[in-house]
């Protein structure tokens, strides 16, 4: 149980996030392909920082409180889905304060939304 | 190079695209700083578990040792550049067109009932509907 302490914090973020969806309707998930193109790009520029950083020495992870699996470079699984989780729990905050105080954002459709949704 | 000194570059970097190369300037927008406590409440918890529970250890040597719920405070600045460059790009998109619909809200029972509720405010001290702005 002790290996899935990395998990389950990514766990507790994304369950505190994700009832956005179905309830406030953020439709986070339902563009998945703008997520994805999103989130990959992210993935990918924190996972060199973050192999960067292992070699560098800045910090190291518990085996005893990982998955197990690790890349190379020492970077383990958990580390990876942080860089997903964080990132998508953000987005799904995001669109969740712009639905609620209808305030745009700057990707509004021309004269659709919060132009004239009052 | 340290973290403190790597965790500064990435913000700067973060914000120089913000504002100059993705041109989508969050940092300038009601909406980004509105979400922002909400994001760095769940991040000092998160943080916090990660630090205070050993689960990601740091090198004494490479942080200034300020330490907020337990984590480092480059932490904080680590996550600033992570959130603002997911927020860009993911903004950034939704300005080229891709799926800026269904908007978020679109179909909420809930947000209806709570944007009914504003109307309602609204008339009560205006006498009218109030018709939205845009607001920065």
């Amino acid at each position: 149980m002790r290996h899935l302490s990395y998990l389950l914090v990514l766990a507790g973020c994304f369950g505190a996030a994700i009832w956005l969806e179905p309830i406030l309707r953020v439709n986070v998930l339902r563009r998945w392909r703008r997520l994805l193109l999103t989130v990959v790009p992210v993935v990918l520029v924190f996972v060199l920082w973050d192999l960067a950083a292992i070699a560098a020495g800045h910090w190291h992870f518990d085996p005893a409180q990982t998955t197990g699996v690790v890349f190379p470079g020492g970077l383990p699984l958990d580390e990876v889905l942080f860089f997903v989780v964080v990132p998508v729990c953000a987005i799904l905050g995001f669109e969740a304060v712009r639905a609620v105080l209808r305030r745009p954002a700057g990707d509004e459709p021309a004269g659709d939304g919060s132009a004239g949704g009052g | 190079m340290s973290y403190t000194a790597a965790a500064l570059l990435g913000a700067l970097v973060a914000v120089l695209l913000d504002l100059f190369v993705l041109k989508v300037q969050l940092v300038r927008r009601a909406v980004f700083w509105a979400t922002y406590p909400i994001i760095i409440t769940f991040q000092l918890l998160s943080n916090g578990f990660l630090t205070g529970r050993n689960i990601v250890m740091y090198d004494p040597g490479a942080i200034l040792g300020l330490r907020i719920a337990y984590a480092p405070v480059e932490d904080l600045i680590f996550g600033f550049a992570l959130v603002l460059l997911t927020l860009d790009l993911w903004v950034w998109w939704g300005r080229r067109g891709v799926q800026r619909t269904p908007a978020a809200g679109d179909g909420s029972r809930l947000l209806s009932r709570i944007n009914a509720g504003k109307i309602k405010a609204g008339q009560n001290k205006t006498g009218k509907i109030k018709t939205g702005k845009i607001k920065r």
